[in-house]
């Protein structure tokens, strides 16, 4: 097991001070922060390697090349996929999962059939099902969610019909922590013949990755919250699938040749990247996959679930305060930490979370409040927002405390 | 300079002209999608057209809470033609602490909101 106090000082950025405190960074839902060995890893491509990938007959662009081709070779082996061509670069999350809907969607969706989503999604992999709806004539289905926070699976099987097509679902909220039982729901989708698309921007860095156990037919998350840099997002495919698949965007690098009237496309992945792609980062990002597989994904997430029930037990001290715990199977200080991780989000009666956020960044601690990109779950759960505390490897317990102080502080501010 | 000086505190925990007018001459809800702030201002003129009474209602944040407050002090006795005319830095230096960036929306929501009813006092009421 790795020490949490060690690995800190592999992120330059966690020595910052703000406001004259020491930084706590609690918004790793957001973006996490980046080891050296990764910011290592971008200037040395530009100070040594730079060229375009995939053209060049010179000796740098090779490099460059096998580099890129390197992360994509990493990233197959890291969520357990077949092929290389399974892995194909975006901008982020929520450039795969509009790549799916405009190339998939376009082809495969027809009017009068469904789509179901559930209703914890974030925006990315919910708005870009209503367009494909829209555009289609077809219907956008809500898996419900239930009082305790966890999705209504018996509701969502009574939904599935020979008409569902696809299911989009997360495999980890980024408002509640909340892991569906993802087995299940694929399962019950592929018995219809719906495909499955799960986002994986949230879980991918907290718990170990495996495409070929879960059987989803895509996979979509992002580099930049797995330590990579931003700007690099992933989509895997089944390779049957995306080799259906039409081209999402047309240009350079995505053909094999071009007449003055027509062209023909390139072979898996490149098909669909189009374009001189984000070469530095891209590179940068298997720096982040070799320091995670150092520190080891199940120990991520047992360390997670430490920080949580630490962070559950001194925030929900505070519930005479006016303290409300957003967590899925909360009950009395306990919940099921086989259904939530790493998030923590919360309310405090009268108080708005913007307020909150104030005060905890005036005291270092940085966490993030708002719609976090989830509105109709916001508004669904009757908040106009929420403050939300998220964790990684890098945080401790005292991390904790600290967050603790500031909660105080905020308290007896406005009360 | 503290951004919850005591006096947006005070009107933060006590809000004046808070609460809805029965029949406004003029009203306007606005909202702040990014932080699910939500405001409403009510205007009721007197017969030489000038303001009355100005209430405010809904959610938000002290910054903005305090903000709407206290403008609606300051919309007493002005005309809508008035009230169109206020600009941004009255506000600024009306709440007298450091406003960053990010904090421009909350500061404003209320100014945003009252001119909005402001120009809807001149609009033709509806049959009832």
């Amino acid at each position: 097991m790795f020490d949490p106090k060690k690995v800190k000082k592999d992120f330059p950025i966690l020595s910052r001070k703000i406001n004259g405190k020491p930084l706590v960074y609690l918004d790793n839902a957001s973006t996490s922060q980046k080891p050296k060995s990764v910011i290592n890893t971008i200037s040395n491509y530009y100070e040594n390697f730079n060229s375009n990938t995939h053209r060049g007959i010179h000796t740098m662009s090779e490099e460059a090349t096998i580099a890129y081709e390197n992360t994509r070779e990493h990233v197959m082996k890291f969520i357990n996929a077949n092929l290389p061509k399974e892995i194909i670069f975006t901008r982020n999350t929520t450039e795969a999962i509009n790549l799916v809907a405009y190339s998939w969607g376009e082809e495969n969706i027809k009017s009068g059939d469904e789509i179901i989503v559930s209703a914890i999604e974030h925006h990315s992999n919910l708005v870009p099902w209503q367009e494909l709806c829209r555009r289609k004539n077809a219907t956008l289905k809500i898996i419900p969610i239930k009082k305790d926070l966890t999705l209504d699976l018996p509701a969502y099987e009574k939904m599935l019909s020979k008409k569902t097509k696809l299911v989009s679902i997360t495999a980890m909220s980024n408002v509640l922590g909340y892991m569906p039982d993802l087995s299940k729901i694929i399962k019950a989708a592929h018995k219809v013949g719906a495909l499955v698309l799960v986002d994986a921007a949230q879980s991918v860095a907290h718990l170990p990755t495996d495409v070929k156990k879960l059987d989803c037919d895509f996979l979509a998350f992002s580099s930049h919250k797995m330590l990579g840099p931003t700007g690099v997002g992933v989509l895997y495919g089944k390779y049957e699938i995306l080799s259906d698949m039409n081209p999402f965007m047309f240009g350079g690098d995505m053909v094999k040749s071009v007449e003055q009237h027509k062209a023909y496309w390139n072979d898996l992945p490149w098909k669909f990247e189009a374009g001189t792609p984000n070469i530095a980062d891209v590179i940068a990002f298997d720096a982040a996959l070799t320091y995670l597989e150092k520190i080891g994904l199940e120990n991520i997430h047992k360390h997670d679930q430490k920080l949580l029930k630490y962070a559950v037990a001194k925030f929900s001290k505070y519930e005479k305060h006016g303290v409300s715990l957003i967590l899925p199977t909360y009950k009395s200080a306990t919940f099921d930490s086989s259904q939530v991780s790493s998030i923590l989000s919360f309310s405090i009666k009268g108080i708005h979370p913007h307020d909150i956020a104030t005060i905890f960044n005036d005291e270092g601690v940085a966490i993030r409040s708002g719609y976090h990109c989830s509105q109709p779950l916001i508004e669904h759960l009757n908040l106009s927002s929420t403050a939300r505390m998220s964790f990684y490897f890098y945080n401790t317990k005292a991390d904790i405390d600290r967050a603790e102080i500031a909660l105080k502080k905020t308290i007896k501010l406005f009360k | 300079m503290d951004l919850y000086s005591e006096i947006i505190l005070d009107y933060f925990k006590n809000p004046v002209n808070k609460g809805k007018i029965v029949e406004p001459t003029g009203t306007a809800t606005e909202d702040n999608p990014t932080c699910g702030d939500k405001i409403r201002v009510d205007l009721l003129l007197d017969k030489k057209g000038k303001v009355l009474e100005a209430k405010f209602s809904g959610e938000g944040c002290a910054i903005s809470q305090a903000a709407t407050s206290m403008l609606t002090e300051k919309l007493i006795g002005k005309t809508p033609a008035q009230i169109k005319k206020i600009d941004n830095e009255m506000i600024y230096k009306m709440l007298n602490i450091p406003i960053s960036p990010a904090r421009v929306k909350c500061a404003l929501l209320g100014l945003v909101t009252a001119k909005k009813a402001a120009i809807l006092c001149g609009a033709p009421a509806a049959k009832k």
